[in-house]
């Protein structure tokens, strides 16, 4: 056992969060094969700062977890002795509709605060596919999590406008504030973005809202090759239509590119009737029903839990590129005799996520390594967001990007 | 003040050539302040880099012989962030006006930081595109001072600010460390998130010297129109509606009734006389726009409007939009001088807010002008006075104070986009505690340590480096008796 838990007894963290929320941990709180010694849920600011600062004092490593959707992001833990959860700081503190802002503690699961504010007819304007799996408001902005929408509302980065940050050292501070626009002083709420704990743990977040849409109309063009598939969503990018997502999903050999277009119902309709008539050139186009938007998302992505990959990657490209990362891709998995990856992604924003399963680790590794050998070059990135712990020894998770660039995170 | 050390010349002038640099006190005056007149300080030294590698090595001297530099863009800040300090340099970035790459399929731009505002959307208008953030300085702030000052434009209730915008920045940092931080071209740059911090730190973490924007489609409809209200209450009440029906207008713009006359006076646009007006800009698909505007005229109507214009054609937009562009530079036709102020309240909290700025001004004897950003609640109340008459500058700094105590009363912000900068430091303990400011330090510390980027600028109380938070040291510019105490 790690020796310097053994000066620190469960008694002493129930005595700062109660009898009811300090427990040994088991096999469930392992990240990545990992075991901390002890789980505790802070349920207050104060509670979590003494925890915090406890910790700092007797040397233990922390993890802080939200719904533990995206633990295992990042490089396997040096070392952990106590998982902080945030699972009882669920409150939403303060929602003004009028004011399109709502200000929470961030264990508040995001499936939960976003049926809150659909009461309002408002909305958080992120959907990472993770929210399904139970993530809180506070791992998703630790994570960065992001999904389809971001094409038309940015990131968890650009709606975060104020945090309360808890510091290793148990220092409470907050930044930003509880109004959209807002420019004094540093924009901590930012650099604690995707963060993933590093830096401490974000105790509450406040966040600009967006009305939620009234119709939403989704057009998909069948694509049966790659160019195609570059064209399409260049058709779109270029066009005046302002659609809330443009996806690409890829199977084997062809592929689907869907556009959803929300708004009012009669410009929903004029924008998908649009969206078509560019798209027909490209393959057969059609207006999916309900059902098959369904069937296609919230749809797991490569390395989701359960989705079933070995390895999950995250590849970030200029997106006028998006034929030539899946050319190289697909290329790349077919030399190597892996199965056809699947991927999916943002394509009007250059970001695919792809699932490498078949063939042997090192036919994975070499796959991996050789995008990374292309895509950083281009100017983009690949990160290892999910993969067996044998892969994720060889392959740093992060991988080098563009010379000259900031050193990686966690 | 001592004539800049012949070495410090001699140094930058191998760096720049003796174009580059500028020397002689009576040309330094030109720099002696940014857009906020009220602080003036000369520097030791000017000097005009033209390419980022000179940036780095003027910088890298600084830091190898201790010596503070600021950097400055148009001087057009309002806030003075670019206020030089005595004894530094000033790196004045407007020789650095390339537009270096317009990449249309991937939607970017890629710039010097001297590069105005206004040059981005006009280099790729041609494809239909545009730079979104709108500073009404448009037409001389560099987008390197924008970046810092994270500013705002009339445009971004809709489409975000600077920090939205900006994609990557190469970045010469306070050691002469040259790095790039955030993607560029491709999302998501693995590690932190650098870039959103340092966009909006007022020039205290490093200097920018390329920056990839992100350009966005002009929508398919415009549709702007200008309604007129008995007063600032009635105005208000149709932002309300407007936000609460669910409509995200491009811009909502509120003028009150001495506005109107200063711009009338400046720039004959044409408004009606009124206790306020509101220009409503929405756009995107056409089926959208037409159907939302219609509502928008009814929630109009229904406070009250007593007059609604809709722009014609882009002609008559562009009027408006001059009126509204002008009003900061008209107040000098009805005052002799006035201070800006800027500061942001909740939305729902303007019709209090400016009441209480009412009072105040009536408590005060003086003439406060209201334009403002009502769709984010960011408001510019222009406190007018004569400098002339002793005593009167003063008192328009404190009502200006108390204007900004009362935003922050009502859960708002010290400012929305002119930033901290030297100006507002004595403000930072209203809003942030101890705890908040030692941690805003730890990253400047992080970036800076030497403390000789931008220094005296954002913090009141700046920490050495390393130093326990403990109590106040006196800063360099106060200790040479140029500031008084906060
Ligand atoms: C009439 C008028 C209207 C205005 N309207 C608006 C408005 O609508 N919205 C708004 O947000 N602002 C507005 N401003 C304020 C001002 O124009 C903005 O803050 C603008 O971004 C400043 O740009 P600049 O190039 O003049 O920067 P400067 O004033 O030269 O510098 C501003 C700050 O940026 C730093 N800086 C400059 N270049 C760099 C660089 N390359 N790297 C790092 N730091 C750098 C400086 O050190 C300083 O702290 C207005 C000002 C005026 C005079």
């Amino acid at each position: 056992m790690d020796t310097r838990t053994n000066n620190v007894s469960l008694g002493d963290l129930q005595g700062i969060v109660g009898e009811a929320n300090a427990r040994e941990a088991n096999g469930s709180d392992e990240i990545d094969g990992v075991r901390p010694s002890f789980v505790a849920e802070p349920g207050s600011v104060e509670e979590l700062s003494a925890l915090m600062r406890f910790a700092n004092d007797e040397g233990l490593a922390v993890a802080p977890r939200g719904g533990g959707t995206s633990s295992s992001l990042g490089n396997p833990p040096r070392e952990l002795d106590l998982i902080v959860s945030t699972a009882r700081m669920n409150e939403v503190i303060e929602h003004v509709p009028g004011d399109q802002v709502v200000r929470v503690q961030t264990g508040i699961r995001f499936q939960d605060l976003q049926e809150r504010l659909a009461g309002s007819d408002q909305m958080l304007g992120v959907d990472p596919p993770e929210r399904a799996a139970g993530a809180t408001v506070g791992g998703i902005v630790a994570a960065n999590s992001s999904g389809p929408r971001r094409h038309r509302y940015g990131t968890i980065r650009d709606l975060i406008i104020g945090v309360t940050v808890v510091l290793p050292d148990g220092t409470v501070a907050k930044a930003g504030g509880k109004v959209v626009k807002n420019v004094a002083g540093y924009d901590l709420g930012k650099l604690f973005t995707g963060s993933l704990g590093t830096l401490g743990v974000i105790a509450t977040a406040n966040f600009r809202l967006h009305p939620r849409p009234e119709a939403a109309r989704t057009v998909a063009v069948e694509l049966g090759d790659s160019a195609a598939a570059g064209q399409a969503a260049q058709a779109i990018m270029h066009s005046q239509l302002v659609p809330s997502a443009v996806e690409l999903h890829w199977g084997e050999g062809h592929g689907l590119l869907t556009v959803l277009l929300e708004g009012i119902t009669p410009a929903a309709e004029a924008q998908a009737e649009e969206a078509e008539f560019l798209l027909k050139g490209f393959g057969e186009t059609r207006t999916l029903s309900d059902e098959e938007v369904d069937d296609l998302g919230p749809y797991a992505p490569p390395g989701s839990p359960g989705s079933g990959e070995e390895v999950a990657l995250k590849i970030a490209f200029p997106p006028a590129e998006l034929t030539g990362v899946l050319d190289s891709t697909l290329g790349a998995c077919s030399r190597r005799g892996l199965d056809a990856p699947r991927i999916t992604g943002q394509a009007g924003i250059g970001v695919l996520y792809v699932g490498l399963s078949g063939g042997d680790e090192d036919a994975r590794v070499s796959v991996t390594e050789e995008l990374r050998e292309i895509w950083v070059r281009r100017g983009g990135s690949v990160v290892v967001r999910g993969a067996p712990l044998s892969f994720k020894r060889r392959v740093e998770t992060w991988g080098r990007w563009a010379p000259g660039s900031s050193s990686p995170a966690a | 003040m001592g004539m800049a050390s012949s070495r410090l010349v001699d140094r930058m002038t191998e760096i720049l050539g003796p174009e580059g640099v500028i020397s002689e006190r009576e040309q330094l005056r030109a720099y002696e302040c940014d857009g906020l007149m009220n602080y003036r300080v000369i520097p030791e030294i000017v000097v005009l880099p033209e390419t980022a590698e000179h940036v780095q090595r003027i910088v890298r001297y600084c830091h190898d012989e201790g010596i503070p530099f600021v950097a400055r863009g148009s001087g057009t800040g309002l806030s003075g962030g670019a206020l030089p300090v005595e004894s530094g340099v000033l790196i004045v970035l407007s020789r650095m006006r390339r537009i270096l790459e317009v990449d249309i399929p991937n939607q970017r731009v890629v710039v010097e930081p001297g590069v105005i505002n206004i040059w981005v959307s006009q280099a790729v208008a041609d494809e239909g595109y545009y730079y979104a953030p709108d500073p009404a300085s448009q037409i001389v702030s560099s987008i390197g001072g924008n970046l810092a000052e994270n500013s705002g434009g009339v445009h971004c209730l809709k489409y975000g600010f600077t920090t939205n915008h900006v994609m990557g920045a190469e970045v010469v940092l306070p050691d002469g460390t040259m790095v790039n931080i955030g993607g560029g071209k491709a999302p998501d740059a693995p590690g932190y998130e650098l870039l959103g911090a340092f966009v909006g730190s007022e020039g205290t973490l490093g200097i920018a010297t390329k920056i990839t924007l992100r350009v966005v489609r002009k929508p398919a409809s415009v549709k702007t129109l200008l309604a007129a209200f008995k007063d600032t209450e009635e105005a208000g009440d149709a932002v309300s509606g407007i936000i609460g029906s669910g409509i995200v207008p491009a811009a909502i713009e509120m003028m009150d009734s001495l506005c109107i006359e200063a711009v009338e006076t400046a720039v004959h646009p044409g408004f009606p006389q009124a206790g306020a007006v509101l220009i409503v800009e929405l756009d995107g698909p056409e089926a959208e726009v037409s159907s939302q505007f219609d509502q928008t005229i009814e929630i109009c109507e229904k406070a009250n409007a007593s007059e609604i214009r809709i722009a014609q054609d882009d002609e008559e937009r562009a009027l408006f939009w001059k009126g509204r562009k002008a009003a900061f530079a008209a107040m000098g036709r009805i005052a002799n001088d006035y201070y800006v102020q800027d500061a942001v309240v909740p939305r729902t909290e303007l019709g209090a807010t400016l009441k209480r700025i009412s009072e105040l001004g009536s408590e005060y004897g003086m003439r406060v002008a209201n334009v403002f950003h009502a769709g984010d609640g960011n408001l510019h109340p222009l406190v007018l006075y004569d400098n002339d008459v002793p005593g009167e500058a003063e008192k328009a700094e404190d009502l200006a104070g108390e204007i900004v105590m009362t935003c922050l009363e009502h859960g708002g912000s010290l400012t929305g986009e002119h930033g901290i900068g030297r100006d507002k430091m004595k403000y930072m303990p209203k809003m942030f505690t101890t705890e908040d400011m030692d941690t805003m330090q730890l990253l400047r510390c992080a970036f800076d340590p030497h403390h000789i980027c931008n220094p005296g600028k954002v913090f009141p109380t700046p920490r050495l480096c390393g130093e326990k938070p403990g109590p106040f040291h006196m800063h360099p510019v106060q200790k040479a008796g140029l500031a008084e105490n906060f």
